[in-house]
């Protein structure tokens, strides 16, 4: 039998009691994991090694499956974020309007491949499959405000500008 | 809440309408939103006020008013003016034109064809009404259909005139729903459970989005109806995580309408029981497959599983579950209102009704529509998308993305609908149509989709998950113009063994976008060959 590493006695913080918040409004129930992720996403900004660990036991759920369901999903990371993110739109529409130029040039500009975080400007530069504004493509979001028709220019303005705050 | 309560909030809300003379419009759906609209409505109530017509004259904020492309838009009730491209700055001309006359410089003509041609059965409330305020959704009819349908139908009666409609379910697969539904009620005596799909991850498609934000208790409502059609008591919304506005205005609603008694126990007085969630996706192409959708409801990883058995007898734990695409949902309150006949006289015989459009790409006219089933490509793309952008010239449409095809001019006169794409090697899908021009090159279209599945695809069937790879393998080399006649071969043989042996939709579809460039723009593919392909013997 493994020794089971516990994460100690849970440290009971702001952020631990709104996991657990979620937990409970859904009975504490396996099926619950993935809003579970969801919430420990939003209030530690990644998906902590640590707290995946504590929503195991408290679902009573392997800690395998919890990590299988974790890595399944694109929407979820298990390392943090930059400060800012620039997210790239890669959707079809977008795609045929210069998506995929528009990503070159950022990953060119700030040293970046998709997925990749430059420390020295807390920046993360990720790609999204569709977010649904298709009529405005190009599309790139910059902390979370879409830009639509994006130019390479007006792209470069906003992270600048995002940047420098 | 009784039926007689419901027509008092309805009059009630007409009456407090019945001081204004004019209201301006401003859409906050997510293009418009995007481009700040959200201020504009601030300026704009701001200029009414600072005017001194605050008293008669007001704003609201509405969902998605369609033309896209020129946004932001604000239209103005009660005389139809649309104004194009406002800034918050142009607040006070406007504010000052309410009730006189229009400020011609921001103006759209009256009748373009964009709006003229459309027929809005699923988004007649889009645009026109408030998605944030129940009472909006009332007085424009709303929940009327579902105090009929519990009050004065069986659950028969409700199955028969869903049936008698000849809707096919619009997520893409345009599957019978009166079928759908008397399978449902029809299995067993266990829980059921009903379920929407909003997990819109087609790459061009924006049409479920734009009702989920713009009109978000008629899909309530029409999950409700199916409630009591089948015997569920509980149902759950599952909306894609990379779209935070449908989750809240599907959440608010949902609140609402709990306060309202038409969400709960006992609606309308009578002794039906029902309840929404709102389950949020994880970023998944894959679950927008309803067995996949479903493993991810349960807490999983979204894997589909071998159907039969189907979700309608086993599906959500277990039970028999009914699932249907959000448009499909959205088109139920007007079935129950207008009656099955009337709905099964727009559109064609194979295909009824009306059908909601994303129109996406190189396009002048980008937007949301809704067009009768039948429309051709043709009036579509250049009737009401007003033709190709500026100096491009029309090469293909693509249609249901990475599972539809691309179709050549021609076929331009192609009614839509589901046998007639069909046949062109394409599908309707969802609703997204992506308009390409000269400048596209379709071996990358080709390769670009397949990325797309190979990225998408679970992993759990050796067909899918290694032939999605090897298929993208071939394609670079065709890009990148290293490829043999025997890679051609190949290509084909592998989309015919994907397609045949795939245990889901995503695999089974995959090859799709290849099969109909290769059907259509061989030429493309054969002059990409490092050596020329053998003539045919």
């Amino acid at each position: 039998m493994l020794p089971r590493t516990s994460a100690g006695p849970a440290e009971i913080d702001d952020r631990w009691r709104a996991v657990q918040d979620t937990m409970r409004r859904n009975g504490f129930r396996g099926d619950a994991l993935i809003e579970t992720l969801h919430t420990v996403q939003n209030v530690y900004g990644y998906l902590e090694e640590d707290a995946l660990i504590r929503v195991a036991d408290a679902l009573n759920v392997a800690r395998s499956r919890v990590h299988g369901v974790a890595t399944f999903y694109h929407f979820f990371h298990l390392k943090p974020n930059g400060k800012h993110v620039c997210t790239v739109c890669t959707g079809t529409a977008c795609h045929i309007q210069g998506g995929q130029a528009l990503l070159d040039h950022v990953a060119d500009r700030h040293k970046l491949m998709p997925g990749e975080t430059a420390a020295a400007r807390d920046l993360t530069l990720l790609t999204v499959r569709c977010i649904g504004a298709c009529a405005l493509a190009p599309v790139v979001t910059v902390d979370g405000d879409i830009l639509g028709h994006a130019s390479a220019h007006a792209l470069d303005g906003r992270l600048d500008e995002v940047i420098a705050t | 809440m009784t039926s007689e309560e419901l027509h008092q909030v309805a009059e009630r809300k007409r009456e407090q309408n019945a001081w204004l003379t004019a209201e301006a419009r401003v859409c906050t759906g997510t293009g418009c939103l995007s481009m700040r609209s959200d201020q504009l409505a601030t300026a704009l109530q701001q200029a009414l006020e600072a005017s001194g017509k605050a008293d008669r004259c007001r704003v609201k904020r509405v969902g998605c008013i369609g033309l896209c492309a020129a946004g932001p838009l604000v239209s103005i009730a009660p005389d139809g003016t649309l104004y194009q491209k406002v800034q918050p700055g142009d607040a006070p001309p406007i504010a000052a034109s309410l009730g006189e006359h229009p400020v011609e410089r921001l103006r759209l003509p009256p009748d373009l064809p964009f709006f003229a041609r459309q027929q809005r059965i699923v988004l007649s409330h889009c645009g026109a009404i408030d998605p944030a305020d129940v009472r909006d959704y009332i007085a424009a009819g709303g929940y009327s259909a579902l105090a009929r349908a519990l009050t004065q139908m069986t659950p028969a009666e409700v199955i028969k005139e869903v049936a008698d409609s000849g809707l096919r379910g619009r997520g893409g697969a345009g599957y019978p729903t009166g079928l759908k539904w008397t399978t449902v009620a029809k299995a067993g005596n266990n829980a059921r459970y009903v379920i929407c799909n909003g997990d819109e991850g087609d790459p061009g498609a924006f049409m479920d989005r734009s009702i989920m934000e713009g009109d978000p208790h008629r899909i309530i409502e029409g999950m409700i109806i199916g409630g009591y059609a089948v015997g569920a008591r509980k149902g759950y919304i599952y909306v894609r995580a990379e779209c935070p506005l449908p989750i809240e205005r599907l959440s608010r609603a949902l609140r609402e309408a709990r306060r309202m008694r038409l969400l709960g126990s006992g609606i309308f007085d009578t002794a039906f029981d029902f309840d929404v969630e709102v389950r949020v996706g994880a970023g998944a192409y894959v679950c927008g497959e309803e067995t996949a959708l479903i493993a991810s409801i349960e807490g999983g990883r979204g894997t589909p599983r071998p159907r039969p058995p189907y979700p309608a007898d086993y599906g959500l734990w277990g039970q028999p579950t009914l699932i249907n695409n959000v448009e499909t949902f959205a088109n139920i309150p007007p079935i129950i209102e207008q009656g099955g006949a009337w709905y099964a006289a727009f559109g064609t015989s194979g295909s009824p009704g009306t059908k909601v459009f994303s129109l996406a790409g190189q396009v002048r006219n980008t937007g949301l529509i809704e067009v009768p089933m039948g429309t051709t490509l043709r009036e579509i793309i250049f009737d009401i998308g007003g033709g190709m952008l500026e100096g491009r010239s029309f090469k293909a449409v693509q249609t249901g993305g990475p599972s539809g095809g691309c179709i050549p001019a021609e076929h331009l006169d192609t009614p839509v609908e589901y046998e007639r794409l069909h046949a062109l090697g394409s599908i309707v899908g969802s609703g997204g149509m992506i308009v390409m021009d000269d400048t596209t090159c379709m071996v990358d279209a080709a390769r670009f989709f397949m990325e797309f599945c190979k990225d998408e695809s679970c992993g759990k069937c050796i067909p899918c998950r290694v032939g999605t790879t090897q298929m993208h393998e071939l394609l670079t080399r065709f890009v990148e113009r290293t490829a043999e006649p025997r890679d051609l071969q190949l290509l084909e043989e592998l989309c015919d063994v994907t397609r045949h042996t795939s245990l889901c939709g995503l695999g089974q579809a995959a090859p799709n976008p290849v099969l109909s460039t290769l059907r259509y723009f061989r030429e493309e593919y054969t002059e990409r060959m490092a050596v020329a392909e053998a003539a045919p013997a």
